[in-house]
């Protein structure tokens, strides 16, 4: 199965980055699951709890201020201040 | 002792405390640059993550709006300056004061307004002393820029932009900055940060590449009003960070030169002691020896 490469940046450092299966996390408009695939695509976070599934286990993070990115499989979630909140 | 002897003594111990100085501040700031180093690198994900964004909203939608169109006329430009706090770090601030300078009369010469937002200490004691106006200034921590005062700049600059050039808005932001180059080399530059001019970060799509039409949510009006100060902050902090390590790079050369030059001061100075210490000897032995011939003399 195709993966994704996440990358979730804050402001002043690189949070966390590497392959996943799904990364669901909350826009403005409601929550949003994405897998492998998706079309390319630009949205607003709110502020909210960013999911992502690894194959190793789930990875969760705060986002706050900032926007998701979907190209090509590559997502970036860019917020003003982000951290982990379960460390794997 | 002798007065020139004296004069001599004081010069190398002048030389020595001011090198004392020097030396303590090319340590600190070799220390401070590896730090500041590291922060340019940390926040480059984030600034590339938004000027690719950026740039993909830009090339690939056709959407109306302010950061992607270019106003017809351009009446009024602002010009972001960031120097330094302190001095003692060689040509760091005027290289930076120049190259707006060289900006503003460009600006200028295409009948633009230019307004003035200032960074650091010399740059306001710059504009103060020659009585000239600016905007907006901030002062304090240019060594070790806090992202608060990125997005108070991008908060001023973006209101400025949005409104329109007759209510005192801008329509056109550049900023001027030393970006760091390697230790020996900080390089005044001069971007020009909207309206957008250069795409970077995305690679030309390759003919048979299709174009990644891009989905917005909520809309595409919105996702850029929201992308808009995210943009402008993170490239003014990323030109703050890039200002502080050229910052602590141009101090410690400066001040490693400044050093040297008082190792070479000192060791002149204290050739010229031995000398005039010998020359005083001499001077004592020769009177010495002429009095007890006087003396012998005399005794005949």
């Amino acid at each position: 199965m195709a993966e994704l490469t996440v990358s979730v940046v804050s402001a002043d450092q690189e949070v966390w980055s590497g392959s996943a299966s799904m990364v669901v996390a909350r826009t403005t408009e409601g929550q949003i699951g994405i897998l492998p695939g998706h079309e390319p695509m630009l949205a607003i976070l709110a502020t909210g709890e960013v999911r992502v599934t690894t194959p190793s286990g789930v990875i969760t993070a705060s986002a706050e201020e900032g926007f998701l990115s979907v190209a090509q499989d590559v997502i970036t979630i860019v917020a003003r201040s982000a951290e982990l909140t379960n460390a794997k | 002792m002798g007065a020139q002897l004296r004069v001599y003594t004081q010069k190398i111990k002048s030389a020595q405390t001011t090198k004392k100085i020097t030396r303590a501040m090319e340590l600190i700031s070799a220390s401070r640059i590896q730090k500041a180093q590291q922060r340019v690198a940390a926040s480059g994900p984030y600034s590339r993550a938004v000027t690719r964004a950026v740039s993909a909203v830009a090339s690939f939608s056709n959407v109306d709006h302010i950061l992607t169109t270019e106003p017809e006329k351009i009446e009024r430009a602002a010009v972001v300056i960031f120097a330094s706090d302190r001095g003692l770090a060689g040509a760091f601030s005027s290289s930076a004061l120049k190259a707006a300078e060289e900006l503003s009369s460009l600006l200028r010469s295409q009948g633009k307004t230019v307004v003035y937002y200032l960074v650091g200490r010399k740059s306001v004691a710059y504009f103060a002393f020659r009585r000239r106006e600016s905007e907006k200034s901030w002062t304090g921590g240019t060594d070790k820029p806090e992202f608060s005062t990125a997005k108070e700049i991008g908060d001023a600059l973006v209101s400025k932009f949005i409104a329109d050039s007759k209510d005192g808005g801008v329509d056109e932001i550049h900023i001027v900055y030393n970006r760091f180059v390697s230790m020996v080399s900080q390089v005044p530059e001069v971007v020009r940060l909207l309206p957008l001019e250069v795409v970077e970060g995305v690679e030309a799509p390759a003919s048979d590449d299709v174009l990644p039409l891009y989905e917005f949510e909520p809309d595409a009006g919105s996702v850029l009003d929201s992308l808009l100060p995210v943009y402008i902050e993170s490239r003014v902090f990323n030109a703050m960070l890039q200002s502080a390590a050229s910052e602590h790079a141009a101090r410690q050369k400066a001040m490693k030169s400044a050093s040297d030059n008082a190792d070479k001061l000192i060791r002149d100075y204290t050739r010229l002691r031995n000398n005039a210490r010998q020359s005083e000897i001499t001077q004592q032995i020769a009177e010495i020896v002429g009095g007890a011939d006087a003396l012998a003399s005399a005794k005949k």
